[in-house]
């Protein structure tokens, strides 16, 4: 372990803890910000795709326009090159290809089949509307419920069914459910949804003759991941692709995924060399791409009489969609449900199927979270049933079955090693900060046509696991060392160099921040390089929340490498021991002899002829790569705890208090913690109320723009207040925690149970997200029929 | 999602505009909800006559007995009070829950109405007020009253050529009383139902209007009797709307409840009013 924990916590200057300004917000909130869209080249051609209009077809012929066969590109002009395959190495997983273009079949709406190149994106559209599909439709598979009937027709016809992967799960079950009081099995099921960052996908692909290199600048998370999978599909070495990341408008793991757009512009800015430019628009994200969360529950708890939990039993099936997208595959998700249903707590047995059914509709991209905004869905409204059942409170149900500080580290019933924390603390906080003994009072005293109700959501966050986790998954991108580069420069600044990318984390500040820490150099004289292949060392980039505790580690462990070759030059400069040097405040220092870091710089570079010849020949950079003690992650959590007010005619929900506490280890920086949390806070509530991307029978995606497609709005939001805990991890260099994502996980949860408590007197309770007003009426409804008939 | 291409076209003059407007041609004026229709390729016109030039449409006058709006009165102007409100502030008030800012700084009172969005604030608003719109055509003037020009979902009686150029309200008379309310989800949203009640006892206006329906305004039957609590809100939405689904129907009891509950409140206000 490293000797660094909770180290600089006192907030104070620029250094870790440090509630310090971002400072890429200058640049972003002035307008200053350098997006793909911004970028323009010389006999730049712009991309506009035919896309399929069904969501399952034969595809019997595509006619290009008369006239326009050096402007229009099918899947037959695609030589040499390769779909794109993402499969998993656990058993059974089926494999599927992903058409560049797609040539015999469509699998999903908004699946590209021409590629068609103007001047402009309005003439390319005019092109793409003149191309001409024959197509022999064939009965869509848009339930996932329904995907592994006898009679559904089959996506990829060769597997036989409609199952990426089934895994089943058995610890203990038998033995741990004898002594049951309680059991209650619920059905839940979350939405389709889109992740709809504020900018979509993007890219300008550029082919350079002379270096024989395609650039392909990408609105990406993760530039390394698409340039390895760039360099397979279209068989290239990895040294003639260099994939640069510019602004990029949030991603939410998006843009972590290779698109057949990214493989046919390098394809045709190669073929043509000329610059190709694909800007996603709105209704391609919804209808076509950025497709996410759906996941369906049936959830069995036992519980003892005293309310310990002994024993959970799932069956779940995660709608991965057509196909396998690159590199996270169609079974992260359901490999997840697997292994986290069981979240914060204890229990005696565990039992658990998935299946990852293919459906005909886009393949389904881990979205901030990932399958954890749905477990904990499941789970934490399964915990309130018990607690209904079992007379006992939501608040009581927890503290008793929440795994103890005391027992921490805590290896859970899947293996999960929870690294430190005090849950039972987090949710006693969030019970005394939304006041639940007055919310009971004003409860009591309830009359008309609305009804208040108080949720609680409990749940951890593995965030910066590393390379046996995933190795395990067996998916295309396993993370090892991440690595980053310092670098003195002759007038004493520093260059950090990192493989992942910055998009609204802050690592431009944060990273900065831990350099400070060691260096003691200022932190404005500190540039964070990000999202360029040709600069940076190879990371698996930006997802999972790991890189303040991944980029944050290596960022140090190269600070420090730095730091020695600094001490050796000033030694020199000196005339004294490197050992005997400290760096404090941009100089280094042997006792009272001191010469500022910018003259170490400036002699290295300029003036080597005032040091000896034994000096270390490796200079004023250092790469070093970091792991952190065990890679099995740090593990954040929270409770989020919600009052709601529920209108019982019209089914509106309307949020009226919201408090999170969480646990984010050592921060870094507090206020970029507080934005993340905030920020996925407003995404949770989203999944919860808003978010649905609903398909017809035929398969038809019913939202195509954001009028019909519901995001969160500022103006309707509470002002969430947040509770910080701070409990170092012993794994990570400061012990911080990855906090990412954490804030899109507990909302839903949390939500739902405070409407099912609002509901609790009419025996109403929701199970399907989003909850409508319409949902709301309808399980009123229900409850009335069942009231009515018993 | 970029447009067909299409002309462009400043009419010199009102006459210009209706000689321009062709087949294939569209009148545009804020452009808030035909804008996003061209990107889409929903419309596809060949040429946009557009109105902004046309000085004549911004004209806002007053009688004794009416404020005529010109139809590029903006929302934002009547949210403002930079145009008279004949209403007191009704018209303030619905203008200001239009969608966001953003497209009440540009979108008009007539693009609004000749856009016929079921769920639009204007379309029912200036149905229940009994406002009168005012086309000029080839044919020259013709006056309607709203809610016959708005015929259906997005449909209208605008005839080849005719443009919608001003709105005319009627002051109501003393005591008149008025309730408008809608359901949206989110700030910004459509409305998922709508409900606007006018009470004019001096003109012997009397109207109950139901909105977003996916059709055009319904004015419900027996006004008078919903608002002497004859009938409930409950019962005339369900005889006037038998194909609804649960949920929108009781949305839609809501709606009207809620618009009543204003009018009457309106009317107790006002009385106090007078008193003091």
């Amino acid at each position: 372990m490293d000797g660094d924990q909770g180290a600089g916590t006192g907030g104070q200057g620029f250094g870790i803890g440090a509630r310090m300004t971002r400072r890429e917000d200058h640049r972003l909130l002035h307008g200053k910000g350098r997006f793909v869209a911004d970028i323009r080249m010389h006999g730049m051609l712009e991309m506009a795709f035919l896309r399929s209009p069904l969501a399952h077809a034969r595809i019997t012929s595509v006619t290009k326009p008369d006239g326009a066969a050096d402007r229009v590109f099918t899947a037959a002009d695609l030589v040499g090159v390769s779909g794109i395959r993402a499969d998993s190495g656990l058993p059974g997983f089926k494999s599927s290809v992903q058409p560049i273009l797609a040539e015999t079949k469509v699998r999903h709406v908004g699946e590209p089949i021409a590629a068609c190149l103007a001047v402009s994106r309005a003439r390319a559209e005019d092109l793409a509307e003149l191309v001409d599909v024959g197509f022999e439709e064939i009965a869509a598979v848009h339930d996932l419920k329904r995907a592994r009937d006898q009679s559904a027709p089959l996506l990829h016809d060769h597997w036989g069914e409609n199952v990426f992967l089934e895994s089943a799960v058995d610890i203990d079950f038998a033995d741990a459910i004898k002594d049951a009081a309680s059991v209650v099995t619920r059905r839940y099921q979350t939405a389709r949804q889109c992740m709809a960052p504020i900018e979509g996908r993007g890219l300008v692909a550029v082919w350079d003759r002379t270096l024989e290199v395609l650039t392909l600048h990408s609105a990406t998370q993760m530039p390394h991941i698409v340039r390895t999978g760039l360099a397979g599909c279209l068989g290239l070495e990895h040294g003639q692709i260099r994939v640069v990341a510019p602004d990029v408008g949030g991603g939410f793991g998006y843009k972590g995924i290779l698109l057949a757009e990214e493989v046919c512009a390098g394809f045709l800015a190669m073929k043509l060399d000329r610059p190709i430019r694909w800007i996603e628009d709105r209704r391609e994200h919804l209808t076509g791409n950025a497709n996410c969360r759906e996941h369906y529950y049936e959830v069995t708890g036992y519980a003892a009489a005293d309310g310990e939990l002994l024993a959970v039993d799932c069956s779940a099936i995660v709608d991965s969609g057509a196909y396998s997208a690159y590199p996270f595959s169609a079974c992260l998700e359901s490999a997840q449900v697997a292994s986290i249903l069981p979240g914060p707590y204890k229990m005696r047995g565990y039992r658990c199927k998935t299946w990852s059914v293919a459906t005909n509709k886009p393949p389904i991209l881990p979205f901030r979270g990932v399958a954890r905004t749905g477990v904990c869905f499941a789970m934490e409204s399964m915990m309130d049933a018990l607690a209904r059942d079992l007379g006992i409170t939501p608040a009581a149900i927890r503290h008793r079955n929440l795994v103890e500080a005391a027992e921490m580290p805590f290896t859970n019933i899947t293996n999960k090693y929870f690294d430190s924390g005090d849950y039972r603390e987090a949710l006693s906080r969030a019970v005394e900060a939304i006041d639940i003994d007055a919310i009971r009072a004003e409860q009591k005293a309830q009359t008309g046509r609305s009804r208040i109700g108080v949720g609680l959501s409990v749940f951890c966050e593995q965030g910066a696991h590393g390379t046996s986790v995933y190795h395990g998954w067996g998916i295309p991108m396993v993370p090892g060392f991440e690595q980053a580069t310092a670098r003195l420069t002759p007038d004493g600044g520093l260059e950090l160099r990192v493989g992942v990318h910055s998009h609204g984390q802050g690592l431009e500040t944060s990273l900065a921040q831990i350099a400070h820490d060691r260096l003691g150099i200022a932190p404005d004289k500190i540039k964070v390089v990000h999202g360029d292949t040709a600069y940076t060392p190879y990371s698996t980039g930006t997802w999972g929340s790991r890189c303040i505790v991944m980029a944050g580690g290596a960022v140090a462990a190269a600070c420090d490498a730095l730091a020695e070759r600094i001490k050796g030059i000033a030694g020199h400069l000196l005339q004294g021991e490197a050992d005997a040097v400290t760096l404090s405040g941009g100089q280094a220092m042997i006792g009272s002899a001191a010469v500022s870091v910018e003259e170490v710089g400036r002699t290295w570079y300029l003036k080597p002829q005032l040091l000896p010849d034994d000096v270390d020949p490796r200079g004023l950079e250092a790469t070093e790569g970091y792991k952190t003690t065990q890679d099995t992650g740090t593990f954040s959590y929270a409770c989020h705890a919600v009052k709601v007010r529920v209108d019982l005619d019209l089914g509106h929900v309307e949020l009226l208090d919201y408090v999170v506490v969480e646990d984010a280890g050592t921060m870094i920086n507090p206020a970029i913690v507080d934005g993340q949390v905030l920020g996925g806070t407003v995404q949770g509530i989203g999944t919860a109320l808003h978010e649905g991307m609903p398909f017809d029978a035929a398969g038809q995606p019913l939202a195509s723009t954001l009028a019909d497609y519901h995001m969160p709005v500022a103006s309707d939001m509470p002002a969430i207040r947040l509770i910080h805990m701070e409990t170092p991890s012993p794994l990570s260099r400061f012990g911080q925690k990855g906090i990412g994502e954490s804030g899109a996980i507990g909302p839903p949860a949390a939500i739902a149970n405070a409407v099912n408590d609002a509901l609790a007197g009419f025996g109403a309770e929701v199970a399907h997200l989003p909850i409508t007003p319409e949902r709301v009426l309808a399980a009123l409804a229900e409850a009335s029929a069942r009231e009515g008939a018993s | 999602m970029k447009p067909v291409a299409f002309q462009h076209r400043f009419p010199a003059d009102l006459q210009d505009a209706i000689a321009s407007l062709g087949a294939g041609a569209s009148p545009v004026a804020g452009n808030q909800s035909l804008g996003p229709m061209l990107n889409l390729r929903l419309a596809r016109p060949s040429m946009l006559v557009d109105l902004a030039s046309l000085e004549a449409l911004r004209a806002v006058t007053e009688t004794a007995s009416h404020v005529r709006l010109g139809a590029r009165i903006t929302h934002a102007e009547i949210e403002d009070g930079e145009v008279p409100d004949p209403t007191g502030g009704w018209l303030r008030a619905a203008a200001g829950n239009i969608a966001y800012r953003a497209v009440r700084n540009r979108g008009t009172l007539g693009g609004s109405l000749c856009h016929a969005d079921p769920a639009a604030d204007w379309v029912i608003v200036m149905t229940t007020l009994g406002a009168t719109a005012i086309l000029h055509g080839p044919g020259g003037e013709r006056r309607m009253p709203v809610g016959d020009l708005i015929t259906g979902p997005y449909r209208t009686a605008l005839g080849e050529g005719e443009i919608l150029t001003a709105v005319e309200i009627a002051r109501p008379g003393p005591g008149a009383r008025w309730g408008y309310w809608k359901y949206v989800r989110q700030t910004g949203d459509f409305a998922k139902a709508s409900a606007a009640v006018y009470v004019d006892t001096g003109r012997d206006e009397c109207r109950c209007v139901i909105g977003a329906l996916g059709r055009q305004p319904l004015r419900l039957a027996d006004p008078e009797g919903l608002l002497d609590g004859s009938i409930s809100p409950s019962e005339a939405v369900a005889r006037a709307l038998p194909d609804q689904s649960a949920a929108s129907l009781a949305q839609h009891v809501v709606a009207l409840s809620r618009a009543i509950a204003q009018a009457q409140a309106h009317s107790q206000s006002q009385a106090g009013g007078d008193a003091s």
